[in-house]
């Protein structure tokens, strides 16, 4: 799909295409670290706990 | 005194545009300098805290710390934006470069403020998540927003928010605040005056520039090399506190003694000095020394506390 959407609409860069892309690179490992992290500390937490729950 | 015009221009934000901010530009907004000091001196408040903190816990504890560090940083350039545009030290900032807009880097601070609080009360405990709370509203409300603009005592009541860390560092493992974590934020919060007004004494003009109130604006370079001479002359029984208290051994006592008295031979030469050549030299001497000696006291205090070497107390 074009950024620009329409002839009067913003047409970006290059430039800012490029930095915009890294930016969301950036922000999708900033989550997945914080999903691996969010998982670890639970464990580490809850210890044994984790596998004691009622059914 | 001041010229205010030229910071007055600077507020004017524009209505729409497009972000140019790149990664590193975010990752600049967090002061990376800064916080790996905080890091540090919240890594040391941390380990030699009784107790046991388990590593992951720990780990993300730091993690919280650092971010928490980091949106104090983004905050304090979004409200200066228009003080860094007018400063040479400053103005290349994402901010008054123009590659980052300020509500972003509002957005920005906001979300890691409350994320790493948060994410703190959670993975440790809510002393510590409070505590860094603290010092994220300070840093960036007490000492941004109204010391920093007002006093030339701003940067050593400011000087607080970067002392917090060990403090926190411990809450963290101890879910406390004991007698060492408040002498390990007493050696920051007494280094800091000496450390910031000898950089100071050579940016005053760009000080004048955006209208800050810094010592060396105000009261001039010859009352602020006499009050850098008071304060490191009281840093360095401080920085030997600890082993003066019991809780270091002699390897941390010997070593703050010396640096203490290398800091305070300094400032004693800077003031001698005065405005000369000399005078300018010790004083950049002054500003890389202390940063030194800050990392080398809190780097022996760790060593120290890992070989369990424990003093006896002086006191």
């Amino acid at each position: 799909m074009e950024d620009n959407g329409g002839e009067d609409g913003i047409v970006l860069t290059e430039e800012q295409k490029r930095r915009r892309r890294h930016r969301s690179i950036a922000i999708a490992l900033a989550l997945g670290v914080l999903v691996a992290l969010f998982y670890v500390v639970t464990i580490v937490k809850l210890g044994p706990g984790v596998l004691r729950r009622p059914l | 005194m001041t010229d205010l015009s030229a910071v007055e221009q600077n507020r004017e934000v524009p209505a729409f545009a497009i972000s140019e901010a790149s990664v590193g530009d975010y990752v600049a907004l967090m002061k990376p300098r800064v916080m790996s000091l905080v890091v540090f001196t919240a890594l040391v408040g941390l380990m030699v805290a009784p107790g046991h903190l388990h590593p992951v816990l720990g780990f993300a504890a730091l993690l919280c710390i650092a971010i928490g560090a980091g949106a104090a940083g983004a905050l304090n350039m979004w409200f200066d934006a228009d003080v860094d545009a007018v400063m040479s030290r400053t103005k290349s900032r994402p901010i008054p470069a123009g590659r980052v807009l300020p509500q972003e880097a509002l957005g920005f601070g906001m979300t890691l403020a409350v994320g790493s609080v948060a994410v703190l009360g959670l993975v440790a405990n809510w002393l510590a998540a409070g505590m860094l709370a603290f010092t994220i509203f300070f840093y960036v409300a007490v000492y941004t927003a109204w010391l920093k603009r007002s006093t030339p005592q701003n940067i050593v009541i400011g000087g607080a928010a970067g002392a917090f860390p060990p403090m926190i560092g411990w809450a963290a493992a101890t879910g406390a605040v004991g007698l060492e974590s408040v002498l390990m934020f007493l050696i920051i919060f007494f280094w800091t005056p000496p450390h910031f007004w000898a950089l100071s004494l050579w940016r005053t003009q760009d000080y004048a520039r955006a209208g800050i109130p810094m010592l060396p604006v105000v009261a001039g370079p010859d009352e602020t090399r006499r009050q850098i001479l008071i304060y490191a002359l009281v840093l360095a029984p401080i920085g030997a506190s600890p082993w003066l208290f019991g809780y270091a051994g002699p390897i941390y006592g010997i070593t703050a003694v010396a640096a203490g008295a290398m800091v305070a031979h300094l400032a004693m030469q800077l003031r001698r000095f005065g405005d000369t050549p000399a005078g300018d030299r010790a004083a950049k001497r002054l500003f890389g020394l202390s940063i030194l000696y800050l990392f080398l006291l809190f780097a022996v205090l760790l060593i120290d506390d890992r070989l369990g070497a424990p003093g006896h107390g002086l006191l």
